[in-house]
């Protein structure tokens, strides 16, 4: 038992650790304020495409699609190496982990051909529209139509929590081409170049302040057929691929916020000579109930890592790191709130960065439970596919869309 | 990276998994557990001591079978798991890892393969009644090579040969003696504990024989105090696995009575309200195991992260399990609190094994003070 990388491992996080240190001292934001959004896109695009030049955007893809024909673990160690800089890469995160690999399994050749390489090399950006105001966790219960008119379909309706939508080139996007049938049956996928006449979007600013989500708007829509990915009325089992591409990504353990490490000195240096900090006996059973939680999530990925370095893919039990992350980012947040007393609502100088801090994390923390699948959806999903319990009653499943309330 | 065990570890583990499904299934926990006079099952010890499993981490020149700390984690998990009436625990976790770690070679030489060969019972005395021992706070005293003072509760004190016992020298310092406990100045009493599946009793000793572990000639160069922690942490690490394997038991019980149940005309664990609660249970299993391999790694290597490491495992051990025995009855419903159900056997497990070596707030502690060493 062990932690250490094999020989091939080690020799791989040896040569991305050099790369990226070449890189560092142009793409690495010291302090990400000091940047307008564009400037930093532009930055994270120029650095996108030399990351692409070594094969290092698609790892585990093959070098004639753009990537290095690599081991999923050798895609983990680039990540890790990766996150330890502070890259403007965030803005191809959905891009290149969703729509992209869709587009690799369902495109034409000429489509792959001419796609695929530039959202690799940061050049062109794709999204994913698939909620809607009225269906959110119930994905099948889209309506954002798309109906027929020749070689064309034309789209009407609204897709909603689009990130990045604002700066996206083209999407993936599910709609309803069949009412008349089940939920699930009536359900067609395509992708649509964002810039087409008669798409608008909006950013919505959220609880938190911060803005990636988008609203997106379609009115009469035209797009050819040849933009469709899988059957007419097929499109529902595309949506579940693409869903399931997000679960490959294995998730750290950090998630944001500030780390105990900091939180520990922190307590020191505040509140040094009295009984509270440090040496309020409530406290200290508090920074061991983090540090708990943070060492099963790091030690549950090292699990994870291990079989993914022995060939095995990571199943439906990765969802529970999130989960656990989200819901621990939230409390230890609001404790660390908790012990500051009043001061704990108000946020720091406005000099010092406030990434990873505890006052922001601590309302993020509310979305970040909902995003990517709510808590209660995630255990829906451990509770059937990793506990094997009978599914939820479905009252809607064999009634026509059009006449469900 | 290979956070994992090896595959000659789990085909130990399937093997002991096999040998417990076949002779030790909870039915014998039960016949302990209704008999009042056996306060372990002797035929299954003895099997066990057949197939070397007493000097499991003894060394070959001790007469042990010489495997090392990951063998004996896999297999207490499945002791943990079929919940063995044996004293398993108290005579390897404890008596063994103080011998082990801070025994003269004479006193190894004379006691080790008395054990491996299933000859000697042992056991660790270190509570004194209400509370859990601090340096200063120990009231068994040992002057002029001999024990007075009471302990208790004190693990398999029914039926150990020998024992460990944490007292104070006459300089007030902590010390950990040795001692037979088949003599005159030492009585026993049976204690009527939660859990009557593992026994538990009162030491009393009138000037018993005893000898100071760690003050030989060379020494193990650890004092009392260090080695009782020593001990101690490895003891959180083993208790650890049991804990996983009896929480595993509980969540597999629980999901498959959930999946047979029907109630308003379905299985009940298609209802949320089912789904959630198990998949809260599974989650802390899975940290809790987690975090139980971290201190294997950290005991079998001899990492200096073993105290933090330890104190992890144990505490996350400890949440799992509880919850998931609480839960394990709720799900059953009106039967899962029937004496005929096994759902009270990992009940009363669950909370004898979460005191057993100080309560998961006494090992809070421990992991806040090694943070704080490592951070500040």
């Amino acid at each position: 038992m062990d932690f250490d990388d094999t020989p091939e491992e080690a020799e791989f996080r040896l040569e991305v650790k050099n790369w990226l240190a070449e890189q560092a001292p142009v793409y690495n934001l010291k302090n990400v304020d000091d940047l307008s959004f564009e400037q930093r896109l532009s930055l994270g695009r120029e650095f996108q495409a030399g990351k692409a030049e070594r094969g290092y955007a698609k790892v585990t893809w093959p070098q004639e699609l753009g990537g290095m024909g690599g081991t999923p673990m050798q895609a983990v160690i680039y990540d890790q190496e990766e996150e330890k800089y502070n890259f403007p890469t965030l803005f191809f995160g959905i891009s290149l982990g969703m729509p992209i690999p869709i587009l690799r399994r369902f495109a034409s050749e000429e489509q792959k051909k001419r796609h695929l390489i530039p959202a690799l090399r940061g050049e062109e950006i794709w999204c994913q529209l698939f909620s809607e105001p009225s269906a959110g966790s119930d994905l099948g219960g889209i309506s954002l139509r798309a109906v027929r008119e020749a070689d064309e379909w034309v789209l009407n309706g609204q897709k909603i929590w689009t990130s990045y939508a604002h700066i996206s080139d083209f999407g993936v996007i599910v709609t309803r081409t069949d009412p008349s049938l089940p939920k699930h049956q009536g359900m067609t996928y395509f992708f649509v170049d964002m810039k087409s006449p008669g798409i608008e979007v909006r950013p919505i600013k959220q609880a938190a302040g911060s803005g990636e989500f988008c609203e997106v708007f379609f009115n009469d829509v035209r797009i050819p057929d040849t933009a469709r990915l899988g059957e007419i009325n097929g499109g529902w089992p595309v949506a579940i691929a693409t869903l399931m591409e997000e679960r490959f990504g294995v998730s750290e353990a950090a998630g944001g916020g500030a780390s105990l490490e900091n939180t520990v000195r922190f307590l020191h240096r505040e509140f040094s000579d009295s009984q509270s900090g440090l040496n309020d006996a409530c406290v200290r059973e508090k920074i061991a109930d983090w540090h708990v939680a943070e060492s099963g999530i790091n030690n549950f990925y090292a699990r994870l890592l291990t079989g993914l370095s022995q060939g095995q893919l990571p199943g439906p039990e990765a969802a529970l790191s999130k989960l656990v992350i989200a819901r621990k980012l939230q409390t230890q947040s609001s404790d660390i709130m908790d012990i500051c007393g009043p001061a704990g609502a108000i946020y720091p100088d406005s000099q010092v960065s406030r990434a990873n801090d505890f006052r922001v994390a601590w309302l993020e923390a509310a979305g970040y439970r909902i995003a990517g699948g709510t808590d209660e959806i995630l255990k829906n999903t451990i509770a059937e596919r990793v506990l094997g319990l009978p599914g939820d009653i479905r009252v809607d499943k064999d009634i026509p869309f059009e006449k469900l309330k | 990276m290979n956070f994992d065990f090896s595959d000659d570890q789990k085909s130990l583990q399937d093997e002991t998994h096999r040998f417990l499904r076949d002779r030790c299934d909870l039915s014998v926990a039960r016949l302990v557990l209704d008999d009042q006079q056996q306060a372990y099952s002797e035929s299954v010890w003895r099997e066990m001591v057949e197939l070397g499993w007493t000097g499991i981490t003894i060394p070959e020149q001790y007469g042990g079978i010489g495997l090392g700390y990951l063998e004996l984690c896999v297999m207490a998990e499945e002791m943990g798991r079929f919940l063995v009436p044996v004293p398993f625990s108290s005579t390897l976790y404890q008596f063994c890892e103080a011998l082990l770690n801070g025994a003269s070679k004479t006193l190894k030489q004379e006691i080790l393969p008395q054990v491996a060969a299933g000859k000697l019972i042992g056991t660790m005395a270190f509570a004194e009644g209400i509370g859990f021992p601090d340096p200063d706070r120990i009231g068994v005293r040992f002057k002029a090579g001999k024990l007075y003072g009471d302990k208790w509760p004190v693990a398999d004190a029914m039926i150990a040969g020998a024992a460990v016992v944490l007292a104070v020298n006459e300089d007030n310092d902590p010390c950990l003696c040795f001692l037979d406990l088949d003599q005159e100045a030492v009585h026993r009493r049976q204690l009527e504990s939660v859990d009557p599946s593992r026994s538990q009793g009162g030491l009393e000793f009138f000037g018993a024989e005893a000898e100071n572990l760690t003050a030989f000639e060379g020494g193990s160069g650890k004092s009392g105090w260090q080695l009782f922690q020593r001990v101690l942490n490895a003891a959180a690490v083993l208790f650890a696995f049991e804990q996983i394997g009896g929480a595993d038991a509980c969540l597999a019980a629980a999901t498959e009575f959930s999946r047979e149940r029907h109630a308003f005309g379905r299985p009940i664990g298609s209802f949320q309200a089912i789904k959630h609660k198990l998949v809260d249970v599974y989650v802390a299993n899975q940290l809790a195991r987690s975090n139980a391999y971290y201190g294997a790694w950290a005991l079998a290597t001899g990492a200096e992260e073993l105290p933090l490491a330890a104190s992890v495992a144990r505490v996350s051990a400890t949440q799992a399990y509880e919850y998931a025995a609480s839960e394990n009855i709720q799900v059953h419903g009106g039967m899962g609190f029937t004496w005929e159900a096994d759902c009270h056997l990992y009940l009363r497990r669950s909370r004898t094994l979460a005191l057993l070596i100080g309560s998961s707030g006494l090992w809070k502690k421990q992991v806040t003070s090694e943070l704080q060493r490592k951070f500040v």
